[in-house]
C-alpha cells in the first residue's frame, strides 16, 4: 500500500476530488496547509510599509491506495490539479506498512 | 436656539476675543432666569451628539484593535475602554471644574464646579456666548472629548504597554494635561469674556479639538512611544494587521461619531452645525480619495486600510475647521489632509520611533494640517454665536490669524509632549510601564488579562476538540 500525498492549490481541489471519485478511490483526507515552493510568497502592503508573505494558502489532501492503483492515481490528481502556472504543487506517495479499518479491524488491502 | 449674529452684536468688551470655539461653559443662572430661553431643540441636539462622541471610542477600539496581531487585540480595546471608565469619574470630581469652570485663570479653570453639584439646576451654559442647554448637557458632551483623547495616544504604544501602567497615565495625563489644555483652547469665559483660556482668549481658532485633542494626544503619543520604546523586532519582524474588517468597522463608527464632536459642538441645533456636517463629511470623503491615489500611483493598489486611515485623517484634519471655512475649501483641506498623512506614516521607519498605529501620521500631523489650514482659509463669511471667524491669509486678513493658529499648535504639541514624555518616564521608573520582552512575544492578551481574542483554533475548544478545563470554584483534580 501506498499513501499519495498532493499538496495543490486550493481552487483545484473540487477538481481533483471529482476525478478520484470517478477513478474509484473511495476516501481521503483533506486539510488546510501553508507553505511555499519555487514561486514563494507575496507582497503585501499596509500603509506603505511592505511585508513579504513567504506562506501561502494550500491544500493537503491524502489519499491511500493500493499498490497497483498508485501510478494511475497519481496521474489523476496530477492532471486534474494542473493549471500551467508557478505554485500548482507537488504530490508524493510514500510506503505503508499496515493499514486497519477501526469499525471492522480488517487489515491490509481490505481496509482501504 | 443659538442665533447667527452679525459680527459684533455680541459685543465682546476685548476685541481679541471671538466666538471661536465650539465650547463653551456655563454661567450660574437661576431656572427662572433662563426658563423663557432655554431650547429643547439645541439640548436634544447636544445629548445626542454627546452619545454620538462616546460612540466614537469603541470605534477607536475597533479600528486601532483590527490594525494589532492576534494576540494584543483585547488590550487594545481594553485601553480604549479604561479611558472610558477613569476619565468619566475624574470630569465629575474634578476634570469638568479644571477645564470650563469660570473662576479661573487663562492656565486653568476654578474649583466651583467639583463634583458638578452646582450643574445640576442650570438651563443655561455661558461660553463667551449664551447657550440655552443646560450646563450638564454641555459637561456631558465635552466629557466625551476627555474621553476620547488619552484613547487616541493607545495607538503609539500598541503591544506592549503594562495595564496598570497606562491605566496611570491615563489619570495624571488627562489631569494635567487634557484638562487644562480643554480650557485653554474650549473656555471663552463668561459673558463678559473674563477667565476665558489664554488660547481662546488670544483668538486661535480651534472649532472642535485639532489642538486640545488631536495635537494634544499626537504629541503625548510620539512621547510615549519613545520613551517605552520599540517593539520587539520592530521594524523587521511581520507587524500587519489581523483584522481589515474591525479597521473598516471602526473607521466606520468613528466617521459617524464625529457628526457629533463636529456639528454638536455648535452647541446648538442651528445654520452652524450644519456647517460643521457639510464640511466634516466632505473633507472625510475627499481625504480618503486624497489617501488613496497616492497608494495608487506609490505602491500600485488602494488598500482598504487606506480608505480606513484616509477618512479618519481627514476627519481629523476638518475638526478644527469645520465651522471656520466653506464648503469648496473643506474640499481642498481634506484632499491635502489625506495625501500629506498617507507620506507623513513613513516618517517613523525614517526616524525610528515604533508609533505602531501612526498617531503621530494621522493625528499630530492631521491636527497641524486642519490647525494651521485656517490660518489661510478661515472665512468671516461663517458667523458663529460670538461673531464671524477671522479672516485668513486667502481672505486678506494676512498673517495675523496664521501666526495664532502656528502659536497655538505648537503651544500644545510641546506642553502635551513635555508632560507626557516626563509622566511616561517617571510611571517606567516607579511601578512599570513597559511590559517584560518574554510577555510581550507571548502576548500581552494573556499576560494583562488573561483572556484571548479569538478562540477559532480546534484545540481552543470551538472547534470538534474539546479541552478539558475547570472553574476556579471546581475541585482541581489531583
Amino acid at each position: 500500500m501506498k499513501l499519495i500525498t498532493a499538496v495543490i492549490k486550493p481552487h483545484k481541489l473540487d477538481e481533483v476530488k471529482a476525478a478520484l471519485e470517478t477513478f474509484g478511490v473511495q476516501g481521503m483526507t483533506v486539510s488546510e496547509a501553508s507553505g511555499y515552493g519555487r514561486q514563494r510568497g507575496h507582497t503585501e502592503v499596509y500603509r506603505g510599509a511592505e511585508y513579504t508573505v513567504d506562506l501561502v494558502p494550500k491544500v493537503r489532501l491524502e489519499v491511500l491506495v493500493d499498490d497497483a492503483d498508485v501510478l494511475e492515481v497519481v496521474d489523476v490528481i496530477v492532471k486534474s490539479a494542473q493549471t500551467g502556472r508557478i505554485g500548482d504543487g507537488k504530490v508524493w506517495t510514500t510506503a505503508i506498512e499496515d493499514v486497519v479499518r477501526v469499525r471492522t479491524g480488517e487489515h491490509g488491502a481490505d481496509a482501504l | 436656539m443659538v442665533p447667527m449674529e452679525p459680527p459684533g452684536q455680541r459685543g465682546f468688551p476685548n476685541e481679541g476675543v471671538r466666538m471661536e470655539s465650539a465650547v463653551h461653559a456655563l454661567s450660574l443662572l437661576s431656572v427662572d432666569e433662563t426658563k423663557d430661553a432655554f431650547s429643547h431643540g439645541d439640548t436634544a441636539w447636544v445629548l445626542a451628539s454627546a452619545a454620538l462622541v462616546l460612540l466614537m471610542t469603541p470605534g477607536l477600539a475597533f479600528f486601532y484593535g483590527g490594525m494589532v496581531r492576534v494576540k494584543s487585540v483585547l488590550n487594545m480595546l481594553m485601553m480604549s475602554f479604561i479611558a472610558i471608565g477613569i476619565v468619566s469619574v475624574l470630569w465629575v470630581l474634578y476634570g469638568f471644574s479644571i477645564a470650563f469652570d469660570q473662576t479661573g485663570n487663562g492656565f486653568m479653570g476654578g474649583f466651583g464646579q467639583l463634583g458638578l453639584n452646582n450643574a445640576v439646576h442650570t438651563l443655561a451654559s455661558v461660553n463667551g456666548a449664551t447657550y440655552n442647554i443646560p450646563v450638564l448637557a454641555f459637561s456631558m458632551f465635552q466629557l466625551m472629548f476627555a474621553i476620547i483623547t488619552p484613547a487616541l495616544i493607545s495607538g503609539a504604544i500598541a503591544d506592549r504597554a503594562k495595564f496598570v501602567g497606562w491605566s496611570v497615565f491615563v489619570t495624571l495625563w488627562t489631569t494635567i494635561v487634557y484638562f487644562p489644555v480643554a480650557h485653554w483652547v474650549f473656555d471663552f469665559g463668561n459673558s463678559s469674556g473674563h477667565h476665558a483660556g489664554w488660547l481662546a482668549h488670544w483668538g486661535v481658532e480651534d472649532f472642535a479639538g485639532g489642538t486640545a485633542v488631536h495635537i494634544n494626544a499626537g504629541a503625548a503619543g510620539l512621547a510615549l512611544a519613545i520613551v517605552l520604546g520599540k517593539r520587539n523586532g520592530w521594524p523587521r519582524a511581520q507587524f500587519k494587521p489581523h483584522n481589515l474588517p474591525l479597521v473598516m468597522l471602526g473607521a466606520g463608527l468613528l466617521w459617524f461619531g464625529w457628526f457629533g464632536f463636529n456639528a454638536g459642538s455648535a452647541l446648538g441645533a442651528n445654520g452652524l452645525a450644519a456647517l460643521a456636517f457639510t464640511n466634516t463629511q466632505v473633507a472625510t470623503a475627499s481625504a480618503m480619495l486624497g489617501w488613496l491615489i497616492v497608494e495608487k500611483i506609490r505602491d500600485g493598489h488602494p488598500t482598504s486600510l487606506g480608505a480606513a486611515s484616509g477618512a479618519v485623517a481627514g476627519l481629523v484634519a476638518i475638526t478644527p475647521a469645520c465651522a471656520f471655512i466653506v464648503p469648496w475649501a473643506a474640499v481642498v483641506l481634506g484632499l491635502l489632509a489625506g495625501a500629506i498623512c498617507a507620506l507623513a506614516v513613513a516618517l517613523k521607519f525614517r526616524f525610528g520611533f515604533d508609533d505602531s498605529l501612526d498617531v503621530v501620521g494621522v493625528h499630530l500631523v492631521g491636527g497641524i494640517v486642519g490647525t494651521l489650514y485656517l490660518g489661510f482659509m478661515s472665512t468671516d463669511k461663517v458667523v458663529g454665536a460670538g461673531g464671524a471667524a477671522a479672516k485668513g491669509l486667502f481672505y486678506g486678513g494676512g498673517l495675523t490669524q496664521l501666526g495664532k493658529q502656528a502659536g497655538g499648535a505648537g503651544a500644545v504639541l510641546v506642553y502635551s509632549f513635555t508632560i507626557a514624555f516626563i509622566l511616561g518616564w517617571v510611571i517606567d521608573k516607579t511601578i512599570g510601564f513597559r511590559l517584560d520582552e518574554e510577555d510581550e512575544v507571548s502576548g500581552i492578551d494573556l499576560f494583562e488579562h488573561a483572556e484571548s481574542g479569538y478562540d477559532l483554533a480546534p484545540s481552543g475548544g470551538s472547534g470538534i476538540f474539546q479541552p478539558s478545563t475547570h472553574t476556579k470554584t471546581e475541585e482541581v483534580p489531583a
